[in-house]
Protein backbone atom coordinates (compact mmCIF):
# COMPACT_ATOMS: atom_id res chain seq x y z
CA UNK A 1 0.00 0.00 0.00
CA UNK A 2 0.91 3.79 -0.89
CA UNK A 3 -1.06 6.75 0.22
CA UNK A 4 -2.06 7.28 3.80
CA UNK A 5 -0.26 10.75 3.74
CA UNK A 6 2.83 8.55 4.24
CA UNK A 7 5.22 10.84 1.82
CA UNK A 8 3.64 14.22 2.99
CA UNK A 9 5.82 16.67 4.46
CA UNK A 10 4.13 19.94 4.46
CA UNK A 11 1.08 20.40 7.28
CA UNK A 12 -2.27 19.57 6.23
CA UNK A 13 -4.36 22.49 5.04
CA UNK A 14 -8.44 22.07 5.24
CA UNK A 15 -10.34 21.21 2.70
CA UNK A 16 -13.53 23.17 3.12
CA UNK A 17 -17.04 21.90 1.20
CA UNK A 18 -20.81 23.02 1.17
CA UNK A 19 -20.96 23.05 5.17
CA UNK A 20 -18.19 25.11 5.86
CA UNK A 21 -17.04 27.32 3.12
CA UNK A 22 -18.41 30.27 5.03
CA UNK A 23 -16.00 29.08 8.29
CA UNK A 24 -12.62 28.54 6.58
CA UNK A 25 -13.49 32.03 4.61
CA UNK A 26 -14.18 33.69 8.25
CA UNK A 27 -10.99 32.45 9.24
CA UNK A 28 -8.70 34.29 6.66
CA UNK A 29 -10.37 37.17 8.11
CA UNK A 30 -9.82 35.86 11.58
CA UNK A 31 -12.70 35.16 12.96
CA UNK A 32 -13.95 32.07 14.51
CA UNK A 33 -17.62 31.28 13.21
CA UNK A 34 -20.02 28.63 15.29
CA UNK A 35 -23.76 27.66 14.14
CA UNK A 36 -26.98 29.08 15.53
CA UNK A 37 -30.33 27.31 14.78
CA UNK A 38 -32.81 30.25 14.24
CA UNK A 39 -35.58 27.54 14.97
CA UNK A 40 -34.73 26.07 18.58
CA UNK A 41 -31.90 27.98 19.79
CA UNK A 42 -29.29 25.38 19.85
CA UNK A 43 -25.58 26.63 18.78
CA UNK A 44 -23.04 23.77 17.41
CA UNK A 45 -19.71 23.67 16.48
CA UNK A 46 -19.35 21.41 13.31
CA UNK A 47 -20.94 22.56 10.19
CA UNK A 48 -24.13 21.30 8.67
CA UNK A 49 -27.07 21.35 6.54
CA UNK A 50 -29.29 21.39 9.49
CA UNK A 51 -29.51 21.63 13.37
CA UNK A 52 -28.51 18.72 14.99
CA UNK A 53 -31.29 18.95 17.90
CA UNK A 54 -34.56 20.35 15.86
CA UNK A 55 -33.49 19.23 12.51
CA UNK A 56 -34.20 23.05 11.25
CA UNK A 57 -32.38 24.35 7.66
CA UNK A 58 -33.00 27.68 9.25
CA UNK A 59 -28.95 28.59 10.43
CA UNK A 60 -26.83 31.53 11.23
CA UNK A 61 -23.47 31.64 11.35
CA UNK A 62 -22.78 33.86 14.44
CA UNK A 63 -18.84 34.75 15.61
CA UNK A 64 -17.90 33.50 18.74
CA UNK A 65 -15.65 35.65 21.22
CA UNK A 66 -12.92 33.70 20.35
CA UNK A 67 -12.81 32.78 24.57
CA UNK A 68 -13.20 29.14 26.17
CA UNK A 69 -11.44 26.81 28.35
CA UNK A 70 -9.61 23.25 28.50
CA UNK A 71 -12.15 20.48 28.48
CA UNK A 72 -9.29 18.11 28.27
CA UNK A 73 -5.84 17.80 26.28
CA UNK A 74 -2.84 15.62 25.81
CA UNK A 75 0.88 16.19 24.67
CA UNK A 76 1.47 14.19 21.55
CA UNK A 77 5.57 12.89 21.54
CA UNK A 78 5.07 10.35 18.40
CA UNK A 79 3.24 11.71 15.49
CA UNK A 80 0.79 9.67 13.38
CA UNK A 81 1.69 10.97 10.15
CA UNK A 82 5.21 12.33 9.13
CA UNK A 83 4.23 15.79 8.36
CA UNK A 84 3.35 16.16 12.41
CA UNK A 85 6.71 14.66 13.32
CA UNK A 86 8.81 17.98 13.21
CA UNK A 87 6.23 19.52 15.88
CA UNK A 88 6.65 17.56 18.70
CA UNK A 89 6.00 17.37 21.14
CA UNK A 90 2.73 19.22 20.62
CA UNK A 91 -0.35 20.01 22.64
CA UNK A 92 -4.16 18.79 21.27
CA UNK A 93 -7.59 19.69 23.19
CA UNK A 94 -10.65 20.01 23.31
CA UNK A 95 -12.32 23.38 23.82
CA UNK A 96 -15.45 24.06 25.54
CA UNK A 97 -16.38 27.71 23.98
CA UNK A 98 -18.18 30.43 26.43
CA UNK A 99 -20.78 30.05 23.95
CA UNK A 100 -21.32 26.69 24.23
CA UNK A 101 -20.32 24.31 21.83
CA UNK A 102 -17.06 22.11 22.04
CA UNK A 103 -13.67 22.13 19.26
CA UNK A 104 -10.55 20.64 18.62
CA UNK A 105 -7.57 22.24 18.22
CA UNK A 106 -3.93 22.95 19.38
CA UNK A 107 -2.89 24.75 21.57
CA UNK A 108 0.02 27.15 20.79
CA UNK A 109 2.85 29.32 22.63
CA UNK A 110 5.45 29.16 24.31
CA UNK A 111 3.71 27.94 27.43
CA UNK A 112 1.35 25.48 25.53
CA UNK A 113 3.02 22.30 27.48
CA UNK A 114 1.91 23.52 30.49
CA UNK A 115 -1.80 23.58 29.56
CA UNK A 116 -3.92 21.61 31.78
CA UNK A 117 -8.08 21.21 31.97
CA UNK A 118 -9.84 24.15 33.28
CA UNK A 119 -7.43 26.54 31.62
CA UNK A 120 -9.00 29.36 29.70
CA UNK A 121 -7.56 29.99 26.48
CA UNK A 122 -8.26 32.09 23.56
CA UNK A 123 -8.80 31.81 19.40
CA UNK A 124 -5.24 32.79 17.91
CA UNK A 125 -4.74 32.20 13.94
CA UNK A 126 -2.51 29.68 12.34
CA UNK A 127 -1.06 31.17 8.66
CA UNK A 128 -0.38 27.62 7.27
CA UNK A 129 0.17 28.45 3.47
CA UNK A 130 -2.21 31.11 2.85
CA UNK A 131 -5.73 29.44 4.83
CA UNK A 132 -5.72 30.28 8.48
CA UNK A 133 -6.27 27.44 10.95
CA UNK A 134 -8.27 28.68 14.49
CA UNK A 135 -5.71 27.37 17.31
CA UNK A 136 -5.65 28.42 20.71
CA UNK A 137 -3.26 29.68 23.50
CA UNK A 138 -3.38 30.12 26.82
CA UNK A 139 -4.38 33.28 28.70
CA UNK A 140 -1.89 33.61 31.41
CA UNK A 141 -3.52 34.13 34.94
CA UNK A 142 -7.16 33.87 34.34
CA UNK A 143 -8.02 30.34 35.14
CA UNK B 1 -37.66 4.67 22.86
CA UNK B 2 -38.53 1.25 24.20
CA UNK B 3 -37.89 -2.12 22.10
CA UNK B 4 -40.24 -5.19 23.14
CA UNK B 5 -38.50 -7.30 20.53
CA UNK B 6 -35.64 -10.13 22.30
CA UNK B 7 -32.93 -12.38 20.98
CA UNK B 8 -32.36 -14.07 23.97
CA UNK B 9 -31.78 -17.83 23.71
CA UNK B 10 -32.48 -18.03 20.32
CA UNK B 11 -29.34 -18.11 18.38
CA UNK B 12 -26.05 -19.57 19.25
CA UNK B 13 -22.60 -19.47 18.73
CA UNK B 14 -21.25 -22.71 17.40
CA UNK B 15 -17.98 -22.25 16.08
CA UNK B 16 -15.00 -20.31 16.65
CA UNK B 17 -11.72 -20.13 15.05
CA UNK B 18 -8.81 -17.41 15.29
CA UNK B 19 -5.45 -17.49 12.64
CA UNK B 20 -2.24 -17.48 13.22
CA UNK B 21 -1.54 -14.67 15.37
CA UNK B 22 1.09 -12.50 14.98
CA UNK B 23 2.97 -11.90 11.37
CA UNK B 24 1.94 -13.84 8.27
CA UNK B 25 4.24 -12.65 5.63
CA UNK B 26 3.37 -15.49 3.23
CA UNK B 27 -0.18 -14.90 3.43
CA UNK B 28 -2.88 -12.19 2.25
CA UNK B 29 -5.67 -10.46 4.55
CA UNK B 30 -8.19 -12.40 3.07
CA UNK B 31 -6.17 -15.78 3.79
CA UNK B 32 -6.08 -14.50 7.20
CA UNK B 33 -9.60 -14.70 7.18
CA UNK B 34 -10.50 -17.73 5.15
CA UNK B 35 -7.55 -19.99 7.71
CA UNK B 36 -9.93 -17.92 10.73
CA UNK B 37 -12.64 -19.34 8.94
CA UNK B 38 -11.84 -22.87 8.05
CA UNK B 39 -10.99 -23.39 11.81
CA UNK B 40 -14.77 -22.06 13.07
CA UNK B 41 -16.21 -24.27 10.13
CA UNK B 42 -14.24 -27.03 12.04
CA UNK B 43 -15.08 -26.48 15.08
CA UNK B 44 -19.17 -26.56 14.66
CA UNK B 45 -18.84 -29.63 12.41
CA UNK B 46 -20.42 -27.92 9.61
CA UNK B 47 -19.85 -28.12 5.78
CA UNK B 48 -19.46 -25.49 3.91
CA UNK B 49 -22.70 -25.55 2.16
CA UNK B 50 -24.17 -25.30 5.88
CA UNK B 51 -23.53 -21.89 5.02
CA UNK B 52 -25.83 -19.24 3.94
CA UNK B 53 -24.80 -16.29 5.12
CA UNK B 54 -21.86 -14.53 5.58
CA UNK B 55 -21.34 -10.82 7.57
CA UNK B 56 -17.72 -9.10 7.61
CA UNK B 57 -16.26 -6.11 8.17
CA UNK B 58 -13.62 -3.79 6.62
CA UNK B 59 -9.74 -3.24 5.44
CA UNK B 60 -7.60 -0.54 5.66
CA UNK B 61 -4.82 -3.26 4.42
CA UNK B 62 -6.88 -4.53 1.26
CA UNK B 63 -9.61 -1.80 0.80
CA UNK B 64 -12.05 -3.87 -1.43
CA UNK B 65 -14.65 -2.00 -2.46
CA UNK B 66 -17.16 -4.51 -1.37
CA UNK B 67 -15.40 -6.67 0.77
CA UNK B 68 -18.11 -9.03 2.13
CA UNK B 69 -18.41 -9.81 -1.76
CA UNK B 70 -14.76 -10.49 -2.34
CA UNK B 71 -14.59 -12.04 0.80
CA UNK B 72 -17.50 -14.86 -0.27
CA UNK B 73 -16.21 -15.01 -3.67
CA UNK B 74 -12.38 -15.97 -2.20
CA UNK B 75 -14.26 -18.83 0.04
CA UNK B 76 -15.91 -20.01 -2.44
CA UNK B 77 -19.21 -19.16 -0.77
CA UNK B 78 -22.47 -18.65 -2.51
CA UNK B 79 -24.84 -17.04 0.44
CA UNK B 80 -28.30 -15.64 0.31
CA UNK B 81 -27.23 -13.14 2.46
CA UNK B 82 -23.49 -10.88 2.55
CA UNK B 83 -22.90 -7.51 3.45
CA UNK B 84 -19.33 -5.95 5.06
CA UNK B 85 -19.79 -3.43 8.08
CA UNK B 86 -17.87 -0.20 8.92
CA UNK B 87 -19.00 0.60 12.66
CA UNK B 88 -14.97 0.14 13.49
CA UNK B 89 -14.31 -2.23 16.14
CA UNK B 90 -17.71 -2.41 17.26
CA UNK B 91 -18.76 -4.15 13.69
CA UNK B 92 -18.02 -8.09 14.80
CA UNK B 93 -20.77 -7.54 17.49
CA UNK B 94 -23.37 -6.09 15.48
CA UNK B 95 -23.02 -8.56 12.82
CA UNK B 96 -23.52 -10.81 15.27
CA UNK B 97 -26.72 -8.86 15.99
CA UNK B 98 -27.90 -8.79 12.71
CA UNK B 99 -26.60 -12.51 12.61
CA UNK B 100 -29.03 -13.53 15.01
CA UNK B 101 -32.01 -11.23 13.67
CA UNK B 102 -31.64 -13.09 10.75
CA UNK B 103 -31.66 -16.57 11.95
CA UNK B 104 -34.01 -16.02 14.65
CA UNK B 105 -37.26 -14.93 12.11
CA UNK B 106 -36.11 -17.42 9.58
CA UNK B 107 -34.23 -15.61 7.10
CA UNK B 108 -31.12 -17.40 7.37
CA UNK B 109 -30.03 -20.90 8.69
CA UNK B 110 -26.06 -21.03 9.28
CA UNK B 111 -24.09 -17.55 9.41
CA UNK B 112 -20.53 -17.02 9.50
CA UNK B 113 -19.03 -13.44 10.59
CA UNK B 114 -15.37 -12.86 10.56
CA UNK B 115 -13.45 -9.73 10.61
CA UNK B 116 -9.50 -9.13 10.55
CA UNK B 117 -6.82 -7.74 8.53
CA UNK B 118 -2.55 -8.09 7.74
CA UNK B 119 -1.75 -4.76 9.11
CA UNK B 120 1.71 -6.11 10.58
CA UNK B 121 2.89 -7.17 7.39
CA UNK B 122 0.78 -5.94 4.74
CA UNK B 123 0.62 -1.93 5.70
CA UNK B 124 3.28 -2.08 8.61
CA UNK B 125 3.40 0.14 11.94
CA UNK B 126 3.68 3.87 10.32
CA UNK B 127 1.15 3.26 7.26
CA UNK B 128 -1.20 1.31 10.06
CA UNK B 129 -1.17 4.25 12.45
CA UNK B 130 -1.05 7.15 9.72
CA UNK B 131 -4.17 5.46 8.15
CA UNK B 132 -6.05 5.76 11.13
CA UNK B 133 -5.68 9.00 11.59
CA UNK B 134 -8.41 8.91 8.94
CA UNK B 135 -10.65 8.13 12.26
CA UNK B 136 -10.59 11.96 13.04
CA UNK B 137 -12.69 14.22 11.25
CA UNK B 138 -10.89 15.85 7.98
CA UNK B 139 -10.95 19.19 8.51
CA UNK B 140 -11.45 20.00 12.08
CA UNK B 141 -9.19 17.30 13.58
CA UNK B 142 -6.67 16.10 11.07
CA UNK B 143 -5.31 19.43 10.47
CA UNK B 144 -4.50 19.70 14.04
CA UNK B 145 -2.52 16.09 13.88
CA UNK B 146 -4.95 14.81 16.07
CA UNK B 147 -4.16 10.77 16.26
CA UNK B 148 -5.77 7.76 18.03
CA UNK B 149 -3.85 7.48 20.32
CA UNK B 150 -4.01 11.57 21.26
CA UNK B 151 -7.69 10.83 21.64
CA UNK B 152 -8.17 8.28 24.37
CA UNK B 153 -4.88 10.08 26.01
CA UNK B 154 -7.82 13.01 26.53
CA UNK B 155 -9.65 10.91 27.61
CA UNK B 156 -7.86 9.45 30.14
CA UNK B 157 -6.32 12.50 31.02
CA UNK B 158 -10.24 14.16 31.69
CA UNK B 159 -10.81 10.34 33.67
CA UNK B 160 -7.80 11.22 35.78
CA UNK B 161 -8.93 14.96 36.29
CA UNK B 162 -12.25 13.62 37.43
CA UNK B 163 -11.99 10.69 39.60
CA UNK B 164 -8.36 10.68 40.56
CA UNK B 165 -7.20 7.93 38.55
CA UNK B 166 -3.20 7.23 38.38
CA UNK B 167 -1.18 7.00 35.76
CA UNK B 168 -0.12 3.92 37.91
CA UNK B 169 -3.83 2.40 37.72
CA UNK B 170 -3.58 2.24 33.71
CA UNK B 171 -0.29 0.31 33.99
CA UNK B 172 -1.90 -2.47 35.99
CA UNK B 173 -4.62 -2.56 33.06
CA UNK B 174 -1.35 -3.12 30.15
CA UNK B 175 0.22 -5.32 32.85
CA UNK B 176 -3.17 -7.70 33.83
CA UNK B 177 -3.90 -8.28 30.07
CA UNK B 178 -0.01 -9.53 29.44
CA UNK B 179 -0.12 -11.98 32.31
CA UNK B 180 -3.38 -13.55 30.34
CA UNK B 181 -1.92 -13.13 27.23
CA UNK B 182 1.33 -15.55 28.73
CA UNK B 183 -1.09 -18.03 28.99
CA UNK B 184 -3.05 -18.03 25.82
CA UNK B 185 -0.64 -20.19 22.83
CA UNK B 186 -1.76 -17.97 20.28
CA UNK B 187 -1.76 -14.73 21.68
CA UNK B 188 1.11 -12.39 19.78
CA UNK B 189 2.79 -11.01 23.27
CA UNK B 190 4.84 -13.79 24.93
CA UNK B 191 6.76 -11.99 27.10
CA UNK B 192 6.31 -10.81 30.92
CA UNK B 193 5.63 -6.99 31.15
CA UNK B 194 6.09 -5.17 34.74
CA UNK B 195 4.40 -1.73 35.87
CA UNK B 196 8.15 -0.48 35.67
CA UNK B 197 8.25 -1.45 32.39
CA UNK B 198 5.07 0.51 31.31
CA UNK B 199 5.67 3.52 32.95
CA UNK B 200 9.63 3.88 31.17
CA UNK B 201 8.51 3.75 28.24
CA UNK B 202 8.81 5.92 25.58
CA UNK B 203 5.73 8.47 25.41
CA UNK B 204 3.37 8.09 22.59
CA UNK B 205 0.96 10.71 23.82
CA UNK B 206 0.69 11.68 27.25
CA UNK B 207 -0.28 10.07 29.84
CA UNK B 208 0.50 6.78 27.46
CA UNK B 209 3.35 5.48 26.87
CA UNK B 210 3.94 2.49 24.10
CA UNK B 211 2.83 -0.37 26.24
CA UNK B 212 -0.86 1.59 27.25
CA UNK B 213 -1.34 1.18 23.24
CA UNK B 214 -2.84 -1.95 21.59
CA UNK B 215 -0.45 -3.27 19.59
CA UNK B 216 -0.53 -4.35 15.45
CA UNK B 217 -0.51 -7.69 14.55
CA UNK B 218 -2.06 -9.67 10.98
CA UNK B 219 -5.12 -10.91 13.13
CA UNK B 220 -8.42 -12.44 12.04
CA UNK B 221 -11.31 -14.50 13.53
CA UNK B 222 -14.52 -16.09 13.00
CA UNK B 223 -17.66 -17.63 14.58
CA UNK B 224 -20.59 -19.18 13.05
CA UNK B 225 -24.25 -18.56 14.43
CA UNK B 226 -26.98 -20.87 14.40
CA UNK B 227 -30.38 -21.13 15.85
CA UNK B 228 -30.50 -22.57 19.27
CA UNK B 229 -32.48 -25.88 18.20
CA UNK B 230 -29.97 -26.99 15.61
CA UNK B 231 -26.75 -26.22 18.01
CA UNK B 232 -27.41 -28.85 19.92
CA UNK B 233 -26.94 -31.35 17.28
CA UNK B 234 -23.52 -29.97 16.54
CA UNK B 235 -19.64 -31.30 17.80
CA UNK B 236 -19.11 -28.16 19.96
CA UNK B 237 -20.67 -27.27 23.07
CA UNK B 238 -23.21 -24.11 22.27
CA UNK B 239 -23.20 -20.98 23.54
CA UNK B 240 -26.29 -19.05 23.17
CA UNK B 241 -27.22 -15.66 23.09
CA UNK B 242 -28.51 -14.35 26.02
CA UNK B 243 -28.64 -10.33 24.92
CA UNK B 244 -27.15 -8.04 22.92
CA UNK B 245 -27.42 -4.05 23.03
CA UNK B 246 -26.32 -1.22 20.29
CA UNK B 247 -25.82 2.44 20.85
CA UNK B 248 -24.32 5.40 19.48
CA UNK B 249 -23.52 8.84 20.26
CA UNK B 250 -21.23 10.26 17.92
CA UNK B 251 -18.46 9.37 15.45
CA UNK B 252 -15.79 12.45 16.52
CA UNK B 253 -14.37 12.66 19.72
CA UNK B 254 -15.44 16.91 19.17
CA UNK B 255 -18.77 15.65 18.86
CA UNK B 256 -18.98 13.36 22.07
CA UNK B 257 -21.13 14.12 24.82
CA UNK B 258 -18.55 13.07 27.86
CA UNK B 259 -15.14 11.60 27.41
CA UNK B 260 -15.82 9.21 30.68
CA UNK B 261 -19.72 8.51 29.69
CA UNK B 262 -20.20 6.98 26.25
CA UNK B 263 -22.34 4.98 24.41
CA UNK B 264 -21.46 1.89 26.46
CA UNK B 265 -24.31 2.84 29.06
CA UNK B 266 -27.00 2.31 26.85
CA UNK B 267 -25.25 -0.34 24.88
CA UNK B 268 -24.85 -2.31 28.43
CA UNK B 269 -28.19 -1.75 30.04
CA UNK B 270 -29.95 -3.17 26.72
CA UNK B 271 -27.85 -6.46 26.67
CA UNK B 272 -28.58 -6.86 30.46
CA UNK B 273 -32.70 -5.87 30.17
CA UNK B 274 -32.36 -8.42 27.46
CA UNK B 275 -30.30 -11.02 29.11
CA UNK B 276 -32.68 -10.69 32.35
CA UNK B 277 -28.85 -10.51 34.41
CA UNK B 278 -26.90 -7.78 35.81
CA UNK B 279 -23.45 -7.25 35.94
CA UNK B 280 -22.97 -9.36 39.83
CA UNK B 281 -24.11 -12.04 37.45
CA UNK B 282 -21.45 -11.67 34.86
CA UNK B 283 -18.65 -14.38 35.19
CA UNK B 284 -15.87 -12.94 33.30
CA UNK B 285 -15.73 -9.92 30.47
CA UNK B 286 -13.34 -9.63 27.55
CA UNK B 287 -13.65 -5.71 26.92
CA UNK B 288 -12.49 -3.50 24.30
CA UNK B 289 -9.22 -2.73 25.37
CA UNK B 290 -7.48 -0.45 22.49
CA UNK B 291 -5.72 2.05 25.21
CA UNK B 292 -5.27 1.03 28.88
CA UNK B 293 -7.97 3.83 29.53
CA UNK B 294 -10.49 2.13 27.61
CA UNK B 295 -11.39 -0.99 29.61
CA UNK B 296 -11.03 0.95 32.71
CA UNK B 297 -13.94 3.39 31.09
CA UNK B 298 -16.17 0.27 30.29
CA UNK B 299 -15.99 -1.82 33.41
CA UNK B 300 -17.57 1.76 34.97
CA UNK B 301 -20.07 2.17 32.25
CA UNK B 302 -21.17 -1.31 32.23
CA UNK B 303 -21.83 -1.19 35.81
CA UNK B 304 -19.43 -3.51 37.10
CA UNK B 305 -18.14 -0.54 39.36
CA UNK B 306 -18.77 3.12 40.33
CA UNK B 307 -17.27 6.11 38.46
CA UNK B 308 -14.04 6.27 38.83
CA UNK B 309 -13.65 2.99 40.30
CA UNK B 310 -12.54 1.24 37.00
CA UNK B 311 -8.69 1.95 37.69
CA UNK B 312 -8.53 0.79 41.57
CA UNK B 313 -9.86 -2.83 40.01
CA UNK B 314 -7.43 -3.24 37.83
CA UNK B 315 -4.69 -2.38 40.56
CA UNK B 316 -5.99 -4.46 42.80
CA UNK B 317 -6.04 -7.67 40.92
CA UNK B 318 -9.67 -8.31 40.57
CA UNK B 319 -9.52 -8.42 37.24
CA UNK B 320 -6.97 -11.70 36.96
CA UNK B 321 -8.21 -14.54 36.23
CA UNK B 322 -9.06 -16.21 40.06
CA UNK B 323 -10.24 -12.93 40.53
CA UNK B 324 -13.82 -11.84 40.92
CA UNK B 325 -14.34 -10.96 37.61
CA UNK B 326 -11.76 -11.57 35.34
CA UNK B 327 -10.88 -9.25 32.25
CA UNK B 328 -9.60 -10.13 28.83
CA UNK B 329 -8.63 -13.66 29.67
CA UNK B 330 -6.48 -13.65 26.25
CA UNK B 331 -4.47 -10.90 27.10
CA UNK B 332 -6.83 -8.34 24.61
CA UNK B 333 -5.91 -5.87 22.02
CA UNK B 334 -2.96 -4.79 24.33
CA UNK B 335 -1.19 -8.14 24.21
CA UNK B 336 -3.18 -11.03 22.45
CA UNK B 337 -4.10 -9.42 18.82
CA UNK B 338 -4.98 -6.47 17.61
CA UNK B 339 -6.26 -5.62 13.54
CA UNK B 340 -8.95 -3.01 12.43
CA UNK B 341 -12.09 -5.19 13.79
CA UNK B 342 -10.15 -8.48 14.88
CA UNK B 343 -9.41 -7.43 18.06
CA UNK B 344 -13.50 -7.02 19.25
CA UNK B 345 -14.33 -10.29 17.19
CA UNK B 346 -11.64 -12.31 19.33
CA UNK B 347 -12.74 -11.11 22.37
CA UNK B 348 -15.94 -12.96 21.16
CA UNK B 349 -14.02 -15.44 20.45
CA UNK B 350 -12.57 -15.90 24.13
CA UNK B 351 -16.06 -15.89 25.63
CA UNK B 352 -17.41 -18.42 23.79
CA UNK B 353 -14.35 -20.85 25.05
CA UNK B 354 -14.29 -19.33 28.37
CA UNK B 355 -17.77 -20.48 28.41
CA UNK B 356 -16.88 -24.13 26.98
CA UNK B 357 -14.97 -24.54 29.81
CA UNK B 358 -12.13 -26.24 28.54
CA UNK B 359 -8.96 -23.36 29.02
CA UNK B 360 -6.67 -25.08 30.95
CA UNK B 361 -4.06 -22.15 32.99
CA UNK B 362 -6.52 -19.64 31.49
CA UNK B 363 -10.02 -20.93 32.08
CA UNK B 364 -12.10 -18.91 34.48
CA UNK B 365 -13.81 -21.87 36.71
CA UNK B 366 -17.34 -22.43 36.32
CA UNK B 367 -17.94 -19.38 34.23
CA UNK B 368 -21.40 -19.70 33.14
CA UNK B 369 -21.99 -15.82 31.81
CA UNK B 370 -19.66 -13.50 29.98
CA UNK B 371 -19.89 -10.23 28.62
CA UNK B 372 -18.07 -9.07 25.59
CA UNK B 373 -18.07 -5.64 24.78
CA UNK B 374 -16.99 -4.08 21.36
CA UNK B 375 -16.15 -0.46 20.36
CA UNK B 376 -15.83 1.22 17.45
CA UNK B 377 -13.94 4.62 16.69
CA UNK B 378 -13.09 7.11 19.37
CA UNK B 379 -15.77 5.63 21.95
CA UNK B 380 -18.30 6.32 19.33
CA UNK B 381 -20.27 3.24 18.23
CA UNK B 382 -20.95 0.50 21.07
CA UNK B 383 -22.43 -3.12 20.88
CA UNK B 384 -22.51 -5.61 23.97
CA UNK B 385 -23.49 -9.14 23.95
CA UNK B 386 -24.18 -11.64 26.61
CA UNK B 387 -23.49 -14.87 25.86
CA UNK B 388 -24.26 -17.78 28.31
CA UNK B 389 -23.64 -21.42 27.99
CA UNK B 390 -26.64 -22.65 29.37
CA UNK B 391 -30.30 -21.23 28.18
CA UNK B 392 -31.49 -20.35 31.48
Amino acid sequence: MTGYGLKETELPKPSPNGDSLPYWNAAREKRLLIRLCKACGAKHFLPRYLCPVCWSDQLDWIESKGQGTIHSSSIVHRASLPSFASQTPYVIALIDLDEGPRMFANIIGSDSLAASIGDRVRVVFEDRAGDMLPQFSRVVGDT
Amino acid sequence: MAVSGTLKNKVAIVGVGECDIGKAPTMSGLGINAQACKRALEDAGLRVSDIDGLLTAYSFTEPYTMLGSALSEYLGLKPQMCTAMAVGGASPGIALRHAAQAVACGLADTVLVCAGENRATGLGREASIAALTAVGHAQFEQPYGGSIPGYYAMMARRHMHEFGTTREQLASVAVNTRAHALLHPNAQMKTPLSIEQVLSAKLIAEPFGMYDCCIISDAAGAFIVTSAERARDLRSKPVYLLGIGEKHLNMHIMCAPSLTQCGAVDSGRAAYQMAEVGPDDIDVAELYDCFTITPIIGLENLGFCQPGEGGAMFASGQTRIGGKLPVNTHGGMLSHAHAGAAGGLLGIVEAVRQLRGDQGDRQVQGAEIALVHNEGGILSSHCTIILGNDRG
